[in-house]
């Protein structure tokens, strides 16, 4: 494999959209092409998450239509389906063709347009990335697997419920605090000063969780332009360089039994550390899949950033904010910047890159600039997982 | 050119989703016995779903286990009435199932939690995606 670099990003603003989910993704797609600064000419190949646009738009193959909105010609092009994972999972595919050799210069992101759908069936909709013969019957919901994920992480630790809530409103109130000084954010400019008991006294949504405890359904479309690392510097002072990645499939709910340590992200994890010869005490800033309050909690656990049943007295005590041991989600996250399941993966690997570029908002941004970030994706309940390693430093010279 | 046999159609199943969903209607819990490892797969899967072997036969569950984690859906997906109640059981033979439990679901609390359940029943939905009619066993807390 030869090395490989992000020298593009481009990114719509997350929340309600009067554009179709192709015209999302083409906006977000020229923004990247024009920050790298490369003509579509050179766009050899597009890889692209979409998770439910059928359902949205009665669209399929939204990744043909995208690449004939570009005006890109009839160049390759694949959809790719890991639920909230989507994008995550296209931008690894489209690094491992560059990394082969195959193609130089690739576009890869994805998009989604839920908000059209309505809560009911989104929420119906969104439930499809679940084990469908056991867990539909069932009426499992996603904030539903996050309340049991909660109630598990509760019982295993000894941690009191009503202890843990308090500690998981952390996540939802650190995230806000980001989200809201994100323009792109669905919640730029809200709910950047909730308290605990706010969070705790919101709408509940599934036992023990309440609606600041969820993320929102939201519209939006997130893009980079990858490209052979020997080239990048042609396009970009900056590069930023994929040092390593990492996926990962899981079963239904109930086989993995203890879903605090879903099998899927812990060998996802360490796949990405492995193939970038780096461990989590070498990451700089994080930006992982906080769907809810209690996701956050076991990511954490699970990629090693800090031991089994510690993550939530480390999040209420500050070390996954500015100036703790790992920031986590300074742009908000899913829960304050939004989650468009299908450009989610994608958003996540340019907040990276703008963390890296020092260009991240006042009050999100990371300092001394960050040399090495991370993504984490997480598709259904744990059946997709992926990772993305990112530095501002070629892996060999 | 050397003549061959066609090929033989091999079919691996011993247990299908939808032999288990009848069991269910029947108040049978259905799952797979390993000779291998001697561990118990359920619901169904085509290899034993501890140790991967594809020597499997079919049993039958109790129908008993413990309630390891519950949450009451207030915000349904469409088609679905709640509030309801969704847990996840560890079966007295091992395997974890998902199911719905038979309880107030304003008198759900965290003491509930560790206490032995039995399978009473199934609770059924079907909607224009699902594929047709599934069930799921509705649990009873035993006293």
């Amino acid at each position: 494999m030869r090395d490989v670099a992000i020298i593009g990003m481009g990114h719509t603003k997350f929340g309600k959209a009067e554009k179709t989910q192709i015209e999302l993704f083409a906006e977000a797609a020229m923004q990247a092409m024009e920050d790298a600064g490369v003509d579509r000419k050179q766009i050899e190949a597009l890889f692209m998450g979409s998770v439910l646009p059928m359902f949205e738009e009665g669209q399929g193959m939204t990744s043909a239509y995208s690449v004939s909105e570009l005006g890109l010609g009839s160049i390759p092009s694949t959809r790719f389906e890991g639920a909230c994972a989507s994008s995550t999972i296209a931008l690894r595919d489209a690094y491992m063709w560059v990394g082969s050799g195959q193609y130089d210069i690739v576009l890869a992101g994805g998009t989604e347009r839920a908000l059209i759908m309505g809560t009911p069936f989104a929420t119906r909709t969104f439930a499809m990335g679940g084990h469908a013969a056991t867990e539909g019957p069932a009426g499992l919901t996603f904030p539903g697997v996050f309340a049991m994920t909660a109630v598990l992480y509760s019982r295993f630790y000894d941690i009191p419920l009503e202890k843990l809530r308090e500690k998981m409103a952390y996540v939802s109130i650190k995230n806000h605090k980001h989200g809201a000084l994100n323009p792109l954010a669905q919640w730029y400019q809200k709910y950047g000063n909730l308290k605990v008991e706010e969070v705790l006294n919101s709408r509940m949504i599934a036992d023990p969780l309440t609606l600041l405890d969820c993320c929102p359904f939201s519209d939006g479309a997130a893009a980079v332009v990858i490209c052979a690392a020997d080239i990048a510097r042609r396009y970009t002072d900056e590069p930023v360089y994929i040092l390593g990645t990492g996926q990962g499939s899981g079963g239904a709910l109930a086989r993995l039994e203890d879903f605090t340590k879903p099998a899927s992200r812990i060998s996802s994890a360490r796949m990405a550390f492995k193939s970038a010869g780096l461990s989590p005490k070498d990451i700089d800033v994080l930006e992982l899949h906080d769907c809810f309050t209690s996701a956050e909690i076991i990511a954490l656990e699970c990629m090693g950033f800090f031991d089994w049943g510690e993550a939530a007295d480390a999040t209420e005590d500050g070390q996954t904010d500015l100036g703790g041991k790992i920031p986590t989600n300074m742009s908000g996250g899913l829960i304050g910047k939004g989650h468009p399941i299908g450009a989610t993966g994608a958003s996540q690997a340019c907040m990276i890159v703008e963390q890296m570029r020092g260009a991240a908002p006042k009050g999100n941004q990371v300092d001394p600039v960050p040399e090495i970030g991370m993504t984490d994706t997480l598709g259904g309940d744990f059946g997709t997982l992926g990772h993305i390693i990112l530095g501002r430093s070629r892996r060999s010279k | 050119m050397v003549e061959r046999e066609p090929t033989e159609i091999r079919e691996h199943y011993v247990l299908t989703s939808a032999d288990y969903e009848k069991g269910l209607k029947e108040g049978k819990l259905l799952g797979l016995r390993c000779k291998d490892c001697k561990q118990t797969t359920c619901p169904p899967m085509i290899v034993c779903q501890r140790c991967g072997s594809k020597e499997l036969e079919k049993t039958e569950l109790s129908g008993e286990g413990e309630l390891m984690t519950f949450t009451v859906i207030r915000i349904p997906p469409e088609g679905y009435e709640a509030p309801y109640i969704v847990c996840l059981v560890k079966t007295k033979e091992g395997p974890w199932i998902i199911g719905r439990l038979d309880y107030d679901t304003e008198k759900m609390s965290q003491k509930l939690l560790g206490k032995k359940v039995r399978v009473k029943g199934v609770y059924a939905h079907v909607d224009k995606y699902s594929g047709g009619e599934h069930v799921c066993p509705v649990f009873e807390i035993l006293q």
